[in-house]
């Protein structure tokens, strides 16, 4: 039981992250990864809906009508969702500003409905819990690895803790300010998949047509 | 989909209908107990987030003190717009604006001309922010400002200086438009090339203007123009048309006209 356990919670870290392999949820990811902690409050709002909706989805899974299972899903979603909106708004209302309409577009996350029609409307709901929180988490560690790349050398700083002074308030790092915008997410993300591709060989897809060949340059020559 | 040993899925429509209305029932109740109970403190943060805004606005953070004993050096009084007096007999702690521009005894409908901002009725009442420097001369006014964008009605703040001419700075502390269109009139870099512009002509008729592109030193009456939001017509519309109405005859004209003759 341990093993299958750490087995659905860990594989979509590494091995199955949603970002990486299945490339999901990249809006987001694009989105609230200037700084750290909008990052962070992302990545915890994103892994506690797909985990509760996996699981509340995976308990009813035998009451859904399949011609309506997206409808419902998507119903369990957005309210988990606005709860967690209603929350940050309560309790973190400065990052909740910074995240605006980020949080409630978790509901679009493919990554919500992704699992709740690939896993947990076959499985029981602790296995689907798991297999959510596994998830997040996977999506969490590339959000954060993203965001603190693009904090520390876009800003010079963690968490708004000053880590690399700017030369504009006297120390000595020329801040990068590509980083801030959304495209050097875009880059970050494409070297993080380069990078695990390279790590793992079986992600790499194969490719899906060839380039035809127009000329052939033996003949040109003939 | 079904496993071979649970029993297999009715598809009928009634069992269709009834799952459907017992997942929204269960799932209104779930959001509506969350909305209801984190109500109160919602709108305490609301509270402190307006009043950073005010003494952000006013230029008070200088003083080092905490915002809430900052807010406390504003003179808050409630001005009847009609007449543009003050009246007193009014709350202005607990003063809603949205809750006042709903209420029929506290507001007036606007006709569709009068309408320029898109606020359907507007309220009687509105609070505004004095500070006063030791001679008692007037140094600062903020004033409620708020109307529709391309979403959302953008809430905000217009701080003038004691000239009641000159913009000192605007903010706008709630709004839902388009992040990085609209959603950029809380840019802090537009943001700081409202401060000092001039809403009044030497007429006193209002002349502030959202332009396209950018205001350079060239512009002819560049010091009543702003840059528009590239990317974000109607909300930069929308912000054109509630500054017209706000410092219009139907806004805080009447106000203002009566600041400007009792220093006169």
């Amino acid at each position: 039981m341990a093993q299958s356990v750490r087995k659905i919670l860990f594989t979509p870290v590494v091995n199955e992250n949603p970002i990486t392999l299945q490339v999901l949820g990249i809006c987001s990811a694009l989105a609230v990864t200037s700084k750290v902690s909008t990052a962070l409050t992302m990545c915890i709002a994103l892994t506690l809906v797909v985990a509760c909706s996996s699981m509340l989805i995976s308990l009813i899974r035998h009451y859904i009508p399949t011609n309506i299972r997206i409808i419902i899903q998507m119903t369990i979603a957005a309210s988990l969702v606005i709860v967690v909106d209603q929350f940050l708004r309560a309790f973190a209302y400065e990052v909740s500003r910074e995240l605006s309409v980020f949080v409630s577009l978790i509901v679009t996350n493919c990554i919500v409905m992704g699992r709740a029609e690939a896993f947990a409307m076959k499985n029981p709901p602790w296995p689907s819990f798991l297999d959510g929180l596994g998830n997040g988490l996977g999506y969490s560690a590339i959000l954060l690895i993203v965001g603190i790349i693009r904090e520390l050398f876009g800003s010079g700083s963690l968490l708004g803790v000053t880590i690399l002074p700017l030369i504009r308030d006297g120390g000595w790092y020329e801040p990068n300010g590509l980083l801030l915008l959304p495209p050097s997410a875009f880059f970050l993300i494409g070297l993080i998949i380069w990078g695990v591709r390279s790590w793992k060989t079986n992600q790499v897809e194969q490719p899906e047509f060839r380039i035809q060949q127009t000329h052939n340059p033996t003949e040109i020559i003939r | 989909m079904a496993e071979p040993n649970s029993a297999p899925v009715q598809h009928s429509a009634r069992r269709t209908v009834g799952v459907a209305l017992a997942v929204c029932l269960v799932c209104s109740l779930f959001v509506t107990s969350a909305a209801v109970t984190l109500r109160p403190i919602q709108i305490a943060n609301q509270v402190k987030e307006r009043q950073r805004v005010l003494v952000e606005l006013a230029g008070l953070t200088a003083l080092g003190l905490s915002i809430e004993s900052a807010y406390r050096l504003f003179d808050v009084r409630m001005v009847e717009l009609a007449s543009g007096n003050f009246v007193d007999d009014q709350d202005t702690e607990r003063f809603d604006i949205t809750k006042a521009a709903k209420d029929e005894a506290q507001s007036t409908a606007l006709t569709r001309e009068e309408d320029i901002a898109q606020i359907q009725r507007k309220p009687k009442y509105l609070p505004v922010y004095l500070i006063h420097n030791e001679a008692g001369k007037l140094e600062t006014l903020i004033l409620p400002i708020y109307g529709h964008g391309l979403w959302s009605t953008l809430y905000g703040f217009i701080a003038l200086e004691g000239d009641l001419r000159t913009v000192k700075g605007l903010r706008f502390y709630q709004h839902a438009e388009t992040p990085g269109l609209g959603g950029e009139v809380d840019n802090p870099r537009w943001l700081t090339s409202w401060e000092g512009k001039v809403i009044f002509d030497e007429a006193w008729q209002p002349r502030i203007e959202l332009i396209r592109g950018s205001v350079g030193s060239a512009t002819p009456d560049s010091q009543h123009k702003v840059d528009g939001l590239s990317g974000a017509t109607m909300t930069t519309r929308g912000v054109d048309n509630l500054l017209k109405f706000w410092f219009g005859e139907n806004g805080f004209g009447p106000f203002l006209l009566r600041l400007r003759e009792e220093r006169s």
